[in-house]
């Protein structure tokens, strides 16, 4: 069996907000007691609606959110961390060895800087290298890996297409030669045309390079098929989590289900035949109590009203947090 | 069949820019039928949203259109020929009135310092003659009907305090409160979650039944499309390369482009298909390539004729039109039999302006007096 290269228990981001003057602090749970593991090699999809607490999970695994209780442990066979309180050197190894590509490739890139030097800056700030010669060695190699022209390194972003930038942030990302990669939406701004070759490239990527991947997304039907393993978020909490197959085969929980039936068919027969979930996803300041699915749920009992599921480990690696999954 | 709401005929637009004229939309023809939805479909630079705003002129100040572009709205009483409005109060009847638009980003479209209720009174007492109490009322009456809870007390409410799906649905009742005869939406559900997508698709289905208006449906995503549309539009670089009803295009497509963009995506019914991606960027507006505008990333390109000649337009079924030399008898090597030409069968045309007007679409020709109808159908020019 695949070591986990992430494991994370009982992680908690929970963001404090202005205060009443009595009583306790309001806080908004955006990630809430998740527990989750990522193995080696593996492209792990995470998934939910906006709000529901996908980024600041995947940020919370970079150190780069604060954690408020539980634990991070990374282990890649060279080095073992404890996130939570990785600082000074480690910290900085931490940041070699795990990188974030940004959803908005026209956002994360400095208007200012040449492709050449932003490929470069990671390698500059973490004094990687050890000669200019070196460095422009390391980012020919990458950019050539992310199929860029290297008669290209000299221009400016605002000279490229959406989809070549997004190559260019991916570039960036693998610069440093990380071995856990988040990705956070990094397909959504492009065109479809674009999309699938973006997809190509981290999946191409991923395989040579023997990266672990968290990519995180909205788009279920991408997650499908780049992803190995799922989890399904809501409100800061994992609702499902499988294997790729099985999710997208026999999908447990109604949440999950909602999700995958409200993608539009390709078929216009189908039309009007999608599982119709009611409401918006609720404020994470004011969340229900039980289960937070319970007032979009069409098979919300008492039981769901007043406590809060487990998640369930139904069979191997397929958990799910419904009391009623067994009847479903 | 019912005569067109409103028929766009051989449209052109180019933008006056530092570097020269650019073309965004060039010689593109469509009608849309009252109750009927039609998505036009493209990549981001495609000429989408160009030749949405230019049925209510809503373009920038140095577009330019084309000596032979006719936009004729049918509001049932008369013809209004759309482009050759030059007063604001003529221009007032079309924007919000007649036509409504609706935004992909609603958090942008609404003024945020005034409130949503009285950002929906104020277009209702331009438009129409109601008093500002009926107004008022019928405007919350509209909030009630997108299903936003609590009507009266969100109407008071300003638009940072409403939800992305509530702040789209508030949009979808501010455009049809003054009962529009055409609705643009311009890529209305991009912005928001599937869930929230699909309730809100379902709501404009339902109220396009219930108030008989058309639909402009902008969006690239061809999953929406199939779940919206009754006919569908592919615009690339400002051309129509493909139109016909929504089925045999999407299950069937003709165009290398349109085949392109659905082996593009990643469907859930065959989950071991890989994507194939259209190869390459589309090019800038600046560097258009001659000959068909898809050539330069069209794996079916044939050398020597694709980067020279301007495709017809081609009946492949039933109103089901593409422009592709590859179903043109006369000239594609793999030309698809049964494959009818519109117009005569002009071999080498490459004059411009001689492609694409025939993607006029069937029996709405003769309801539209402000044509010349033999300056429609495709090749009759060349």
């Amino acid at each position: 069996m695949a070591e986990p290269l992430i494991t994370a228990e009982d992680l908690s981001v929970h963001y404090p907000l202005r205060g009443n003057l009595f009583g306790p602090k309001p806080v908004v749970k955006a990630v809430d007691g998740i527990n989750l593991h990522i193995d080696r090699g593996s492209f792990f999809g995470l998934v939910g609606e906006s709000g529901s607490g996908k980024t600041t999970l995947g940020r919370a695994l970079l150190q780069a959110a604060p954690i408020t209780r539980g634990e991070v442990h990374y282990t890649d066979g060279e080095v073992r961390y404890r996130i939570n309180d990785l600082a000074g050197d480690e910290l900085k190894d931490y940041r070699k060895r795990a990188q974030l590509i940004f959803q908005d490739p026209y956002a994360a890139l400095s208007p200012r800087m040449t492709v050449r030097d932003i490929i470069a800056e990671p390698l500059e700030v973490m004094k990687l290298t050890d000669s200019r010669e070196e460095t422009d060695e390391r980012v020919r190699e990458v950019a050539a890996k992310c199929r860029l022209n290297l008669e290209h390194l000299r221009r400016y972003p605002h000279a490229f297409s959406g989809g070549q930038r997004q190559r260019i942030s991916i570039a960036r990302a693998l610069v440093s030669n990380p071995r856990f990669i988040v990705a956070d939406e990094s397909v959504a701004a492009l065109d479809v045309s674009i999309q699938a070759d973006v997809l190509n490239l981290l999946h191409s990527i991923s395989d040579e390079m023997h990266l672990t991947f968290l990519f995180i997304s909205h788009d279920l039907s991408v997650v499908a098929h780049v992803c190995d393993h799922v989890a399904v978020m809501y409100l800061g909490r994992l609702v499902e989590t499988a294997p790729t197959r099985e999710l997208f085969s026999a999908p447990r929980h109604p949440y999950t289900r909602a999700l995958l039936s409200a993608i539009p068919s390709l078929d216009p027969d189908d039309r009007g035949k999608a599982q119709k979930l009611e409401g918006e996803i609720p404020s994470p300041t004011n969340p229900p109590p039980g289960c937070k699915f319970h007032t979009r749920c069409p098979y919300a009992t008492d039981v769901c009203r007043q406590q809060e599921p487990r998640l369930d480990t139904m069979t191997g690696e397929h958990q799910v947090a419904c009391h009623h999954w067994e009847s479903l | 069949m019912s005569s067109p709401l409103i028929s766009v005929k051989d449209l052109s637009i180019q933008f006056r820019t530092g570097e020269g004229l650019v073309t965004a939309v060039d010689n593109v023809s469509f009608d849309i039928a009252p109750g009927e939805v039609l998505g036009l479909v493209g990549e981001s630079g495609s000429g989408k949203s160009v030749t949405a705003k230019s049925l209510m002129l809503l373009n920038a100040e140095n577009a330019v259109y084309g000596d032979h572009s006719r936009i004729t709205i049918d509001t049932g009483q008369e013809k209004i020929d759309v482009l050759s409005l030059e007063r604001p109060q003529d221009r007032m009847l079309i924007r919000g009135g007649l036509i409504s638009m609706i935004f992909q980003e609603p958090m942008a479209s609404f003024a945020p310092a005034m409130s949503i209720g009285s950002q929906m009174v104020e277009q209702l007492l331009l438009h129409t003659n109601m008093s500002k109490a009926e107004a008022k009322e019928h405007s919350i009456d509209m909030l009630n009907r997108v299903g936003i809870s609590d009507a009266s007390k969100r109407f008071k409410q300003y638009s940072f305090e409403f939800s992305g799906g509530m702040r789209q649905r508030a949009m979808i009742a501010m455009a049809l409160s003054t009962k529009p005869k055409l609705l643009i939406a311009d890529e209305p559900t991009t912005a928001l979650d599937v869930t929230i997508q699909a309730q809100v698709i379902d709501l404009m289905l339902d109220l396009v039944e219930e108030f008989k208006m058309g639909i402009l449906f902008i969006t690239h995503d061809l999953g929406v499309i199939a779940q919206t549309a009754d006919r569908v539009a592919v615009m690339y670089l400002g051309k129509l390369l493909e139109t016909g009803p929504v089925r045999p295009v999407i299950r069937t497509p003709a165009h290398p482009y349109t085949q392109g963009l659905l082996n593009a995506l990643p469907r859930l019914d065959d989950l071991d298909a890989a994507l194939t991606p259209v190869p390459g960027d589309i090019p800038s507006p600046l560097e258009r390539p001659g000959g068909c505008v898809f050539h330069t990333r069209c794996s079916q390109a044939i050398d020597n004729l694709c980067n020279s000649v301007s495709p017809q337009v081609i009946e492949v079924g039933p109103q089901h039109q593409v422009a592709c030399v590859l179903h043109d008898p006369a000239l594609g090597e793999g030309a698809i039999k049964g494959s009818v030409v519109i117009g005569p069968a002009a071999a080498g045309t490459t004059a411009p302006g001689s492609t694409l007007s025939g993607s006029e679409l069937s029996g709405s020709a003769e309801s539209v007096s402000t044509v010349n109808n033999s300056e429609v159908n495709g090749g009759n020019r060349g």
